[in-house]
């Protein structure tokens, strides 16, 4: 309880702070238009205002202040706006219809699935393969390591391109960059988890003359679950990730990744925040789908949380 | 055809010597350790660049790594001014602010509980979005330069680290900050000689993590604008002109790059956190 007083007032704080830095960040475009509509505005040209600083220009144009939460095109626009056009383009909007983001998060979404189920898949029989083979420990262990501090991401634009080159297009080459980004965070934290049972346990599974796959079913693969969950959220959010930026580079026109390239380049900064938090709401809520599975499936096995 | 059937013999030799080096008696020496994925990792490109040879794959398709070493080393100049200016202005910049601003907020933040309370949710929280996207907003703000691509890496290292070095303050024993107490240590003393020690390991976990985080944002964020020069912006026109091993040889450098770069991070914490259990193996 006193912890979600906590968090409130600190996301009270945060959307402050965003009311607050909304009204330097937008003044100059507001009183550019104040100008343009006749008003007094101090100094009064353009030119004059531009080396002016945000916070002197609010001093002296007090007046604008509730002009920069509601401009049409803002450099930085109040959260409310945010809200309202989210709402607009969610609720308001048919679910078919070009303009609404549930349209284009479903879009994003199946890609950001479909890749993220082959690369886990194949990521568990990656893990199976090394723990069970050394020689496959050993070649193949440390370059899924090192995988890890590298940008593999920056292949993404390549992927998408070869792929249309040979004819695929579609959901299938966004859905092969969100893979190999689940990939390899799924076989490091698989292979610590089919590993973290002690000797003792594996021990008492040779007394009792259990043979590997017996070893596998019944002690390797259910102490790994926790393993197995914590890298799953880690790899969903780097799905995510790379099915959005897998949309930036062919222009396409559909997913979250083309409205925020849209939105940049329209300028249509609403539109750009309202697709950034329906990314942002989409990741949380896959995340929080994953605890959820975790949460039943540990409680299940009769783990304790 | 000869090709394919060398790759295939290759694949297999080189598998069998890795299956012998691993099952023999040797196999836990330090020679052996690096020699076996050295062996992989050789196999891999011999295997590569004779199937593109073989099978004849298009140069748009697939360029074998003699092409990308030789274009590699043909256009090193051009490589260099993409990596200062993506790595070493965008990628490094933004990740010493980043991680700069986060270790002072977590200090300050860990002296009040309510702070913590409330921060800790909500830094978990941002640190699983996708931070990426805020890119095309802080290009517009930042402009094309490096900047906005520094500014894109703050925000992504920001909550990362912050969650880690916030953790790793907490780390002490009330035992251990008691004794500090029965010293009449000030809050200073006992946060430099006991809880910025005990917290290194978190600190630099979360320096490790921010590595990649940071190579990622610099190189993404210049897909949405950039100056003509840059890792990102080479990576996206080359792709364009269908050069892919210019995309190649770049994607060689980001991965250099960013081993380097966490190489030397895991260096320096080597050197700050002998003491801990997991260096000292």
């Amino acid at each position: 309880m006193k912890s979600l007083v906590a968090v409130l007032t600190v996301l009270a704080a945060i959307i402050a702070l965003w009311y607050a830095a909304c009204v330097p960040m937008n003044i100059k475009g507001v009183l550019d238009q104040a100008e343009r509509a006749g008003a007094e505005v101090t100094p009064a040209t353009a030119k004059a205002r531009r080396d002016m600083s945000e916070i002197g220009l609010v001093a002296n144009n007090s007046f604008a202040i509730g002009e920069t939460w509601v401009q049409d095109r803002p450099r930085l626009p109040a959260p409310h706006q945010v809200a309202v056009e989210l709402w607009e383009t969610t609720v308001e909007k048919k679910i078919t219809s070009k303009r609404s983001l549930i349209y284009h998060a479903q879009v994003t979404l199946s890609a950001t699935l479909l890749g993220f189920a082959i690369g886990t898949g194949l990521g568990i029989l990656l893990a199976v393969g090394i723990v069970h083979s050394r020689v496959m420990d050993m070649s193949v262990m440390p370059w899924a390591i090192v995988s890890q501090t590298i940008p593999i991401i920056a292949l993404a634009p390549m992927i998408i391109v070869v792929l249309y080159s040979i004819g695929v297009q579609g959901i299938i080459p966004k859905a092969v960059i969100s893979a190999y980004l689940s990939f390899f965070p799924v076989v490091v934290g698989m292979v610590k988890g089919l590993r973290a049972p002690d000797a003792m346990q594996l021990d008492l599974l040779k007394t009792y003359n259990a043979n590997t796959s017996q070893g596998f079913w019944k002690l390797r693969l259910p102490s790994s679950m926790p393993y197995l969950f914590a890298s799953l959220k880690i790899g969903i959010a780097a799905s995510l990730v790379g099915a959005i930026v897998g949309e930036l580079p062919t222009g396409a026109v559909a997913g979250l990744g083309a409205r925020l390239l849209a939105g940049s380049y329209y300028g249509q900064t609403v539109q750009i925040w309202s697709a950034l938090f329906a990314a942002a709401i989409l990741a949380a809520a896959l995340v929080a789908l994953l605890g959820l599975i975790e949460k039943l499936v540990l409680s299940r096995m009769g783990v304790r949380a | 055809m000869i090709m394919v059937v060398l790759a295939v013999v290759v694949w297999c030799g080189g598998w069998w010597l890795n299956s012998r080096l691993a099952n023999s008696p040797a196999s836990k020496t330090r020679a052996v350790q690096l020699f076996v994925p050295a062996i992989f990792g050789i196999t891999v490109l011999v295997v590569w660049e004779l199937l593109v040879r073989g099978l004849e794959v298009s140069l748009v398709i697939l360029p074998a790594p003699t092409v990308i070493a030789a274009r590699f080393a043909s256009s090193l100049p051009v490589l260099w001014e993409d990596f200062a200016q993506t790595i070493l202005k965008g990628a490094l910049g933004g990740y010493v602010i980043g991680c700069g601003a986060a270790f002072l907020t977590a200090i300050l933040v860990d002296r009040s509980d309510f702070l913590r309370r409330g921060l800790l949710p909500v830094g978990n929280f941002v640190a699983a979005l996708p931070i990426v996207g805020t890119a095309p907003i802080l290009v517009m703000w930042f402009g094309f330069d490096w900047q906005s691509k520094a500014a894109v890496v703050v925000v992504m290292v920001f909550f990362p680290m912050l969650v880690n070095t916030v953790a790793g303050l907490r780390e002490t024993s009330a035992m251990q900050r008691d004794l500090m107490q029965t010293y009449a240590a000030t809050y200073w003393q006992a946060f430099f000689k006991l809880r910025l020690p005990a917290a290194l390991p978190f600190v630099f976990n979360g320096l490790k993590i921010s590595t990649t985080l940071a190579l990622i944002g610099a190189i993404v964020a210049e897909f949405f604008g950039s100056p003509t020069v840059g890792m990102g912006f080479r990576i996206s026109t080359s792709v364009g002109q269908l050069a892919l091993d210019m995309v190649w040889a770049e994607i060689v450098v980001a991965a250099l790059a960013g081993s380097a770069f966490y190489g030397l991070v895991a260096l320096i914490e080597k050197s700050f956190t002998f003491w801990h259990p997991s260096q000292r193996g």
